[in-house]
């Protein structure tokens, strides 16, 4: 079978400037695609060039196997829902949800029953004869996922629909999406700027930066073994750390040495990966970073560390301490004893750990 | 901040109060009075027979109230060498004035919804050329219109004056429309078009429904252009399609003998009656609409 979604060598012009280039991405039915990255990378361009909304500059988007590059919005089987969430504000929440139907003409008794469907299944049958600006910020959202669902698409379009709600909210409504993702095997394409958004929700994850595709790859692959320093940095919360250090090979394997102020460096041995050059920036996620009383693998190797700050944070205590010129975090017990000021030993874990060429920032291992 | 330390404390007694507030509420009727003084003589003067004017005060009440005036005013009145008041130059201002504020409403309403949500290449340029429009006196394009409407073959005619007043009203219609449509996001054109809507389909639909307030706004602004209008409508017309306010001219203008202030009085107010309505009826919409903000979804 044909994939759902094609994209092949899309370019995107405004004049000289480039928005989007070469960007080559495909899905399957029943795919959760998210396209992340920060504001101005180029996402929600990608997906307006998706649904039609803006004319592509160069290459082809196929749709269900048909080239839909030159197709008209309506003509592209899709729905989408966007930011503001973009309801008719003279008309009913019904009249919202079957105004696509009656443009296409569909008859008054599948209207009726869509509409039924739809509010049924996103609880909304209450505020039917409401106007939009009788809503609270959550029912929108529901409402404008009603008048994407009652089109039974082969593609769901999402322009970072949860942008506009409180947090709380916005944490519900991103598990009703999944729930709903998973009850209809929809094929979806999801952009936002929340990299936990983008984990939670995708089975496949594309890093934008500049107009450019930095890493496709199931959430798992894009946390694990990031394609260059950029998608290291960008995905996980906090961030991953991404420390200057020098290597040299022992008999063991590579000895890592990261360099520390006041202090002799800490040396670490790493003997999977063996073939690195000189200069390397070694990035350990915080959670590889952890009480060395309380680690659970034996595959650490230890150092003391003085902390410059504690941050806890309910399930974790944050630590954050000065490494190779850099802040580094290490995600610590909640019982943790470590104070500011104070040296804890700590277990560093390099069963995970990336090395980044320092000049280029691509992934060396 | 103020020193409050320093600044000696003013505390009112009741009656100081009162005495302030009586003396405001004095200000304000005397400049009520004051603006409406106009009006008053003038519906004092038409309710007066002409022998009182002469014999009378001008700010007096009538001792006897007469509509003779008003009567003869409306039918009887003499422009030049006709002799029949203003009633047909009032229905012609009524054919002039309806079909132009509404075309020019119409149209102004397309293309500021064009302007505003259907950016094409050099639509800020087509925009500002639009408002330009606004700016050029009345003065500068009689000829080459009087020349247009030559061409057309509609000049004298009451189409021709509500061609010329489409014409010249578009700048604004066009510029009150595309500033309302700006405001509302253009997500809510996008969702229509994916939702399988067309260009007139989104405006009938989506567009015109939010479009009251400035519906309103443009209306009353015709209207009262177009109505009031008097060197357009003197240029534009032939003995038969004049509109009224050329009419009341030719009244104040050409009596015979007598000077018949209350005939001109009255026919200056019936000549001023319907802009008047307009803005009593739907002046709230007026504000409103002219103060009237983003469109929440």
């Amino acid at each position: 079978m044909s994939p759902i979604l094609e994209v092949k060598n899309l370019y995107k012009n405004y004049g000289a400037t480039e928005v989007l280039k070469d960007i080559n991405v495909s899905i399957e039915k029943g795919d959760f695609l998210v396209l992340v990255g920060p504001s101005g990378c180029g996402k929600s361009t990608l997906l307006n060039c998706i649904a039609g909304l803006e004319p592509i500059s160069g290459g082809d988007l196929f749709i269900g196997g048909q080239n839909m590059t030159n197709v008209s919005p309506k003509d592209r089987d899709i729905a989408m829902v966007f930011q503001s969430y973009a309801l008719y504000p003279t008309m009913t929440v019904a009249k919202n949800i079957t105004f696509g139907m009656k443009v296409r003409g569909i008859d008054q008794a599948t209207q009726d029953a869509k509409l039924k469907h739809v509010s049924t299944q996103l609880q909304i049958e209450p505020l039917l004869h409401r106007k939009p600006g009788q809503l609270s910020g959550g029912q929108r959202q529901r409402v404008a996922m009603g008048r994407a669902l009652v089109r039974d698409p082969k593609l769901f379009l999402f322009d970072e629909p949860l942008s506009n709600l409180d947090a709380k909210l916005r944490v519900e409504m991103r598990t009703e999406i999944k729930a709903l993702h998973q009850r209809l095997g929809a094929s979806m394409v999801y952009v936002t700027h929340d990299q936990i958004e983008a984990m939670t929700l995708a089975t496949k994850i594309v890093v934008m930066k500049g107009g450019v595709i930095q890493q496709i790859g199931t959430p798992a692959e894009i946390y694990n073994r990031p394609a260059n320093l950029f998608v290291a940095d960008f995905m996980g919360s906090p961030a991953m750390n991404l420390i200057p250090a020098k290597t040299k090979a022992n008999g063991k394997g590579m000895q890592i040495e990261i360099a520390r102020k006041d202090a002799d460096p800490i040396v670490l041995t790493d003997t999977r990966n063996t073939d690195l050059p000189e200069n390397v920036i070694i990035g350990v996620r915080p959670e590889d970073i952890v009480d060395a009383a309380l680690a659970r693998t034996d595959d650490t190797q230890q150092a003391d560390c003085l902390i410059d700050i504690v941050e806890p944070a309910g399930a974790d205590t944050f630590a954050v301490m000065q490494l190779g010129g850099k802040h580094v975090t290490a995600r610590l017990h909640a019982e943790t004893t470590a104070a500011a000021g104070t040296a804890q030993r700590l277990a560093f874990d390099l069963g995970k750990v990336s090395y980044f060429e320092p000049e280029t920032g691509l992934r060396l291992n | 901040m103020t020193d409050m330390s320093y600044a000696p404390t003013r505390t009112q007694s009741p009656t100081t109060k009162l005495v302030l507030r009586f003396i405001l509420y004095i200000l304000l009727g005397v400049f009520a009075l004051f603006y409406l003084m106009p009006l008053f003589v003038m519906i004092t003067t038409s309710l007066k027979s002409l022998d009182e004017i002469r014999t009378g005060d001008l700010v007096s009440l009538p001792r006897e109230v007469t509509f003779d005036a008003w009567r003869t005013a409306w039918s009887g009145a003499c422009t030049g060498i006709q002799c029949e008041g203003v009633r047909p130059y009032f229905l012609n201002s009524l054919l002039i004035a309806i079909p132009a504020v509404l075309i020019s409403t119409i149209i102004g309403a397309l293309n500021g919804y064009v302007v505003a949500q259907w950016k094409f290449k050099g639509a800020n340029i087509f925009f500002a050329l639009l408002l330009f429009g606004c700016f050029i006196p009345f003065q500068v394009v009689l000829l080459p219109m009087a020349i247009v409407l030559g061409k057309l073959g509609i000049s004298g005619t009451i189409p021709g004056l509500i061609f010329v007043h489409v014409i010249y009203g578009l700048g604004f219609t066009t510029l009150f429309f595309r500033n309302y449509y700006v405001s509302i996001p253009s997500e809510l054109t996008k969702a229509a078009k994916v939702d399988g809507a067309g260009f007139f389909r989104i405006f009938w639909s989506i567009f015109l429904p939010l479009s009251l307030p400035i519906i309103v706004v443009s209306v009353i602004w015709q209207f009262t252009q177009i109505w009031n209008d008097f060197l357009f409508g003197v240029s534009f017309s032939q003995a038969g399609t004049q509109p009224v306010t050329v009419a009341l001219n030719n009244i104040v203008n050409s009596t015979t003998g007598v000077k018949e202030y209350n005939v001109d009085m009255a026919a200056a107010i019936i000549a001023a009656l319907p802009t008047l309505l307009v803005y009593v009826v739907a002046g709230k919409y007026f504000i409103r609409g002219l103060t009237a903000g983003s469109v929440k979804g």
